[in-house]
C-alpha cells in the first residue's frame, strides 16, 4: 500500500484499501523475539497519518478532532478492563481547559494478562502511534508510557522505539518512559496518576477524576496499550475497516492471553464473538480437560465446565453468565487441579494486594481470605458460606478502588461455580488435588506496598 | 513616681493577671490531657467519642480565652513595664525578659495551632496535625514561663498547682507514647527522654531558681522595681515582682 | 437540591464520630468503618449531617449536592 495522504478530514472509504479485513490486524508481523522497527512498522501499515479537519483552521476556536469521531463510529471501547467507550473519554479530555497529558497505560498488573507488555515489547511503534494521534485529538504534548519495572524486555524495546522515532522526526510529541512498581492496583487509573506526579502508586479518593486533573493536575487521558493500538490502526483505515470484524455490539478484534491446559498459551488476536474453542483450536488445541475458565482475570467470574463448549467472547453473550472479557483474560482450570486450593491461593493473594488505605478493603479482603481458607482446610464454623456472603456484601463499593469489588466478584464466582467441592472440602478437609503445583499464576514476588493504615478499630 | 503608687497596693490588673495566668495553665493541662483521650479514641456510654472530641476542642478555646485576659491584664497593669508586643514578640520587653519571652513564644506557638485548627477545612490534614504537635512544645515552655515571671511561685498553692499539671501531663505523654509502641521508636523514644529531661531539669533547677533567695533580681526585673524586694517572706502583700 | 453522604474511605480513620452524630444514617462496621446510607437527607436531618461531617476528625465523611446526570 502506497503511503496514505499524510493530512486525512475524511476517513479512507473501503473501496480504496487493499488491506484485507481479516485477522491479524493488530498482531500483523509480529516478531517473534524483539522488535518491529520503525521502517518495517511503516512498510507494514503505512505513514502516520494527521487527522485535522482543514476548516477548523479557519475557525478560531478549537474543534474537535475529527479521529474522536471515527473512534466513536468505530465503537471502540478501553481494553484496559472497564470497557468504556473511548470517545467518550477523548471528549471529555479535550474538552479541559489546561493543555491535556496522555498516559499510555501498559502497566498490566494482572498477573494473568500478558497482551499489553507482549505489545510494547514487539510492536512498540503500533502503541507508540496510537498514543501519537490521541494525543493530537486531545491537544496534549506529552505522551507518558507506563510500564512494570518487570517488564524488561518491553522498557527496552519502548525506550529504543523512542529513540527511533525522535531520531527520524516522526513524532510532534514528547514521549518518555516511566516505570511503575509491580503490584496488582498500580496500573488503576488514579494510582498511576498519583505514581506520575511523585506520590505512591496506589489509587487515590474521585472525584477529580484524572481526566478532570491527572498528571500534574491536567486533565489526563489514560488509556490502554491495546486501545491505543486500535486507534493507530483506526486512523489509518477507518470505523467502517473496523468494523467488519467483530459484533454489533462489540466490533472490532481484540487480544486475549490464553493460559491453562493448552498446547500454546499465550497472547491471540481473536475477532469479538468468537468462540472459545476456535481459540483454544488456535492455540493447539487442550492438553487437558477443563473444570472451568476465569474470564476477565482475578477481578472476574467462573464458567462452569459444561457451558465451555458453547461460550463466544463477546460481553453481550457472556452477560447472561455474569461474566465479562474484561482485560481479555481467559484462564482455563484443568480438571486436575483443585479448584478450592486455587480459589483460596488467589484470595489470599488479592487481600495482600490492598494498598491498605481503605480499612474496609483491608479488612474485608483479610476476613474473607482466611474464611476462604477454612473452608479448603475443612475447619470452617458451619455458616461459613453465610459468613462470605456477609463479608461480601460489606466490602463491596465502600473502597475507593474497585479492588475489593473485584475480589469479591471472583470469589463469589469460584464459591458459586464449584459450590460441589467447596461442600465436599468444608465437610472432608483438603482433597488430593490440593498438594498439586498451583496452576492460576501468581508472580513470583511483587513490589512492596507500603502500608498507610488499616488497622481495625474495634468497638 | 511608680514607687509611690506601687506602695499604695497592687492593682487589680496584678491579681487578674496571675489568676488568669494559673487558670490558663491549669486549661491548657485538661486541654493536653483530653488531646490524648481523644486521640486514643477514648469512649465510654457516657462520654462517646464526639463528646470527648468536642471538650478538647471547647476546652482548648476557653484557654485561650484565658491567656487573651492575662496577657492584656498584664499589659493593664502598670507596675511592670510589658507592652503588648512583649506579648507576640519574645525577649524584647525590660522585664524578665527571657521568662516573658517564653511566654510569647508559647502563645505564638498556641496561636498557630488554634488558627490552623479553625481553618481546619482548608489545610490538608498531616499538615494540620504536624502543627498541631507544637502543643506538645508550647506546654513545657509555658510552665517555665510561670516559675520565671510567676510572683507567686513560692507560694504552695501556685507550687502545687504547677507540680498537679506536670503530673497530668506528664502522665498524658506516657500514655501517648506508649500506644502504638513500637512504631516510629525513634519519634517515641525522643518524647519520652525529652518528658524525662524537662522533669529532671525541674528537680534540679527550681530550688536554687525560683524558689531559691533573690529570684526576683536574678531574672531580670528592672532594679527600679526592686526598691520593695528585700525578704524572701511569702506574704501576698509583698512587692517581691 | 437535597444532599446525600459519602464516605472519602482513604482518609477515614475509624473514628466513629459521624455514627454516634447521625445514627439514622451511618452504622459502623465490625471493624469500626462507617456504612453509609447514601438515600438523600431530609431537611430534618441537615443539621445533624453538617454537625458529624464537621466533627470527623479527618474530614472523611462528604455532605454533597445531589449529582443530576447532564
Amino acid at each position: 500500500m502506497t503511503g496514505s495522504p499524510s493530512l486525512m478530514a475524511e476517513p479512507p472509504t473501503l473501496g480504496q484499501l487493499d488491506a484485507a479485513p481479516a485477522l491479524p490486524r493488530l498482531l500483523a508481523g509480529i516478531p517473534a523475539h524483539g522488535a518491529m522497527g520503525l521502517r518495517a512498522h511503516l512498510e507494514l501499515h503505512g505513514e502516520l497519518p494527521s487527522i485535522t479537519d482543514r476548516r477548523s483552521r479557519r475557525r478560531r476556536r478549537r474543534a474537535e478532532s475529527p479521529l474522536i469521531g471515527w473512534i466513536e463510529q468505530a465503537g471502540l471501547r478501553g481494553r484496559g478492563g472497564a470497557g468504556f467507550p473511548s470517545a467518550t473519554k477523548l471528549r471529555a479530555v479535550a474538552s479541559g481547559r489546561r493543555r491535556a497529558v496522555v498516559v499510555i497505560n501498559a502497566a498490566e498488573g494482572e498477573p494473568a494478562s500478558l497482551k499489553d507488555r507482549t505489545l510494547c515489547r514487539a510492536l512498540p511503534h503500533l502503541v507508540l502511534d496510537g498514543g501519537e494521534l490521541a494525543a493530537q485529538a486531545v491537544g496534549a504534548e506529552e505522551v507518558i508510557v507506563c510500564l512494570c519495572e518487570s517488564a524488561l524486555a518491553s522498557i527496552e524495546s519502548v525506550a529504543t522505539a523512542i529513540e527511533e522515532r525522535a531520531r527520524a522526526g516522526a513524532t510532534r510529541t514528547r514521549v518518555r518512559l516511566q516505570t511503575v512498581p509491580n503490584h496488582y492496583v498500580a496500573g488503576q487509573e488514579s494510582a498511576l496518576v498519583n505514581h506520575l506526579n511523585g506520590g505512591p502508586a496506589m489509587p487515590t479518593f474521585t472525584p477529580p477524576m484524572p481526566f478532570e486533573q491527572g498528571v500534574g493536575r491536567r486533565p489526563t487521558l489514560v488509556n490502554n496499550a491495546e486501545t491505543l493500538a486500535h486507534i493507530a490502526l483506526i486512523a489509518r483505515h477507518g470505523p467502517e475497516w473496523f468494523c467488519q470484524l467483530g459484533t454489533d455490539s462489540q466490533p472490532g478484534s481484540a487480544l486475549i492471553t490464553l493460559s491453562g491446559p493448552v498446547a500454546h498459551p499465550g497472547v491471540y488476536e481473536i475477532e469479538h464473538g468468537a468462540s472459545l474453542s476456535s481459540l483454544i483450536d488456535a492455540a493447539g488445541g487442550s492438553s487437558a480437560r477443563a473444570a472451568g475458565a476465569l474470564l476477565g482475570g482475578y477481578a472476574g467470574s467462573w464458567i462452569g465446565a459444561e457451558l465451555l463448549v458453547d461460550i463466544v467472547l463477546s460481553d453481550e453473550h457472556l452477560a447472561p453468565y455474569g461474566a465479562t472479557l474484561g482485560a481479555g483474560v481467559v484462564l482455563l482450570l484443568s480438571e486436575e487441579a483443585c479448584p478450592v486450593a486455587e480459589t483460596a491461593r488467589v484470595a489470599r493473594w488479592l487481600a495482600g494486594q490492598s494498598t491498605g488505605q481503605c480499612g474496609p478493603c483491608i479488612n474485608g479482603l483479610g476476613a474473607l481470605a482466611q474464611t476462604v481458607a477454612e473452608i479448603a482446610g475443612g475447619v470452617a464454623a458451619a455458616e461459613a458460606t453465610q459468613r462470605v456472603a456477609r463479608l461480601a456484601a460489606l466490602v463491596q463499593r465502600r473502597g475507593a478502588c474497585g479492588h475489593p469489588d473485584g475480589a469479591v466478584n471472583f470469589i463469589i464466582s469460584s464459591l458459586q461455580t464449584f459450590s460441589e467441592e467447596f461442600s465436599d472440602h468444608a465437610r472432608n478437609g483438603p482433597c488430593d488435588a490440593c498438594a498439586r503445583a498451583a496452576e492460576l499464576p501468581l508472580p513470583a514476588q511483587s513490589s512492596t506496598i507500603s502500608r498507610v493504615r488499616g488497622r481495625a478499630y474495634t468497638r | 513616681m511608680t514607687a509611690s503608687l506601687a506602695t499604695a497596693g497592687p492593682s487589680i490588673y496584678w491579681y487578674l493577671t496571675r489568676s488568669t495566668g494559673a487558670v490558663a495553665l491549669l486549661l491548657l493541662t485538661i486541654a493536653v490531657a483530653l488531646g490524648v483521650l481523644d486521640v486514643k479514641r477514648f469512649s465510654t456510654p457516657r462520654w462517646p467519642r464526639f463528646v470527648v472530641d468536642s471538650l478538647h476542642r471547647n476546652v482548648s478555646l476557653l484557654a485561650m480565652v484565658f491567656l487573651v485576659l492575662h496577657i492584656l491584664t498584664s499589659v493593664l497593669d502598670s507596675f511592670a513595664p510589658i507592652s503588648l508586643l512583649d506579648a507576640f514578640v519574645p525577649f524584647v520587653g525590660s522585664y524578665r525578659p527571657f521568662w516573658l519571652g517564653l511566654g510569647a513564644v508559647a502563645f505564638d506557638l498556641l496561636l498557630a495551632v488554634m488558627i490552623t485548627s479553625l481553618l481546619r477545612q482548608r489545610m490538608g490534614y498531616a499538615s494540620w496535625r504536624a502543627i498541631h504537635w507544637l502543643t506538645y512544645a508550647s506546654w513545657p515552655i509555658a510552665l517555665l514561663h510561670g516559675f520565671g515571671t510567676g510572683s507567686d511561685v513560692k507560694q504552695t498553692w501556685f507550687l502545687a498547682l504547677s507540680i498537679g499539671c506536670l503530673v497530668i501531663v506528664l502522665a498524658a505523654v506516657l500514655a501517648r507514647v506508649i500506644s502504638g509502641w513500637p512504631e516510629h521508636l525513634g519519634l517515641r523514644s525522643a518524647a519520652l527522654g525529652g518528658a524525662g529531661a524537662f522533669s529532671v531539669f525541674l528537680l534540679l533547677w527550681l530550688p536554687g531558681g525560683p524558689l531559691g533567695s533573690e529570684w526576683a533580681r536574678r531574672s531580670g526585673t528592672p532594679t527600679s522595681l526592686l526598691a520593695h524586694s528585700t525578704t524572701t517572706t511569702t506574704s501576698s502583700q509583698s512587692s517581691q515582682r | 437540591m437535597r444532599h446525600k453522604l459519602r464516605v472519602n474511605p482513604i482518609a477515614c480513620e475509624a473514628h466513629g464520630m459521624c455514627a454516634e452524630l447521625l445514627p439514622e444514617r451511618i452504622a459502623l462496621d465490625q471493624w469500626g468503618y462507617p456504612v453509609i446510607d447514601g438515600e438523600p437527607l431530609e431537611p430534618s436531618l441537615m443539621e445533624h449531617a453538617r454537625r458529624a461531617a464537621e466533627a470527623c476528625p479527618t474530614f472523611a465523611l462528604l455532605l454533597e449536592r445531589e449529582r443530576t446526570r447532564r
